[in-house]
């Protein structure tokens, strides 16, 4: 099972993501943003950073890097593609998710533990986990407020106490199929006790679990 | 041609950064401020002749990455 970590200009938690998911059994290749081949992958995680600098808006250039067709193929395909922090904010730009991620209501950049509930199992971040669960993972971001005037995202993790003014207290919001996730905070930052916290694993757990052969 | 494009935050999507701005304007005795909205101007220079067809292209430009559907709105004026 190969997940490709995608790397554009700017990211800044590939080594984290990838280091996370093969210290959970998983294998794990950095893959630059250039690349227009991810045949042989069988998931695929956008990792948090400042993709190209963040211009314009968070992730509206690097929806449009070349590697951003293979993810799309690889999101109707049905395989697991995850976007943390600014992944996330990618996968709202390229519409793979719904809705957009706007200022924090607060105007602060939060860097801080925060505690999360699961809401919804049928996703391939959270079908580890329980319904109710509570997960203690990182946020950092400042653009972390998700807005989606449809209202129709799929909420597979909200904030028991909501930091940003998140709609709908979301954390994670998937498609409707459910492989394909955007979570805000950083489960791969709670993967170790030296990190003050390992409950991410239980999404990591459940994000390697779904991966099918390609 | 000079292009400006306004892009503009749909009035029913939160602006936290003019909220700040008006709640400022109050602080300094700025009572009469109703409202504020920060919004985005891009100046652009596009080849072309003809106004129509410069306006058409940068309306798709705005459509495709300029300008976020979710969220805003948009308005291009071509000048010359």
């Amino acid at each position: 099972m190969r997940v490709a970590v995608v790397v554009f200009p700017g990211t800044n938690c590939e080594l984290d993501v990838a280091h996370a998911l093969r210290s959970l059994g998983g294998e794990a290749e950095l893959v630059w943003h250039r690349e227009t081949d991810l045949a042989g992958f069988d998931g695929v995680v956008l990792p948090g950073g400042f993709a190209h600098g963040d211009y314009l808006r968070t992730g509206a250039i690097a929806r449009f890097s070349p590697v951003m067709g293979e993810v799309m193929r690889m999101a109707e395909e049905g395989r697991p593609v995850l976007g943390i922090c600014n992944g996330f904010q990618i996968l709202c730009e390229s519409g793979l998710l719904p809705g957009a991620l706007i200022a924090n209501r607060d105007l602060a950049f939060i860097c801080r533990f925060v505690e999360l509930e699961v809401v919804d199992t049928g996703t391939v971040l959270t079908g580890a986990a329980e319904v109710g669960q509570r997960i203690k993972i990182p946020l950092n971001s400042y653009e972390g407020n998700w807005v989606d005037p449809t209202q129709s995202g799929r909420i597979a993790l909200r904030y028991v106490d909501d930091p940003n003014g998140s709609q709908g207290s979301a954390a994670a919001v998937a498609n409707d199929l459910g492989n394909v996730v955007g979570i805000m905070p950083h489960p791969e930052r709670g993967t170790d006790e030296l990190l003050g916290s390992v409950d991410g694993r239980i999404l990591l757990e459940g994000f390697l679990r779904s991966l099918v052969p390609a | 041609m000079r292009v400006t494009v306004e892009i503009t935050r749909r009035p029913e999507i939160a602006d936290p950064q003019g909220t700040t701005i008006e709640r400022a304007l109050h602080d300094l005795g700025h009572d009469e401020v109703r409202s504020v909205r920060v919004d985005r101007v891009f100046h652009l220079e596009v080849a072309g002749d003809d106004p129509e067809t410069v306006k058409s292209r940068v309306e798709e430009m705005c459509r495709q990455v300029l300008a976020n559907p979710v969220l805003e709105d948009f308005t291009v004026e071509v000048g010359r």
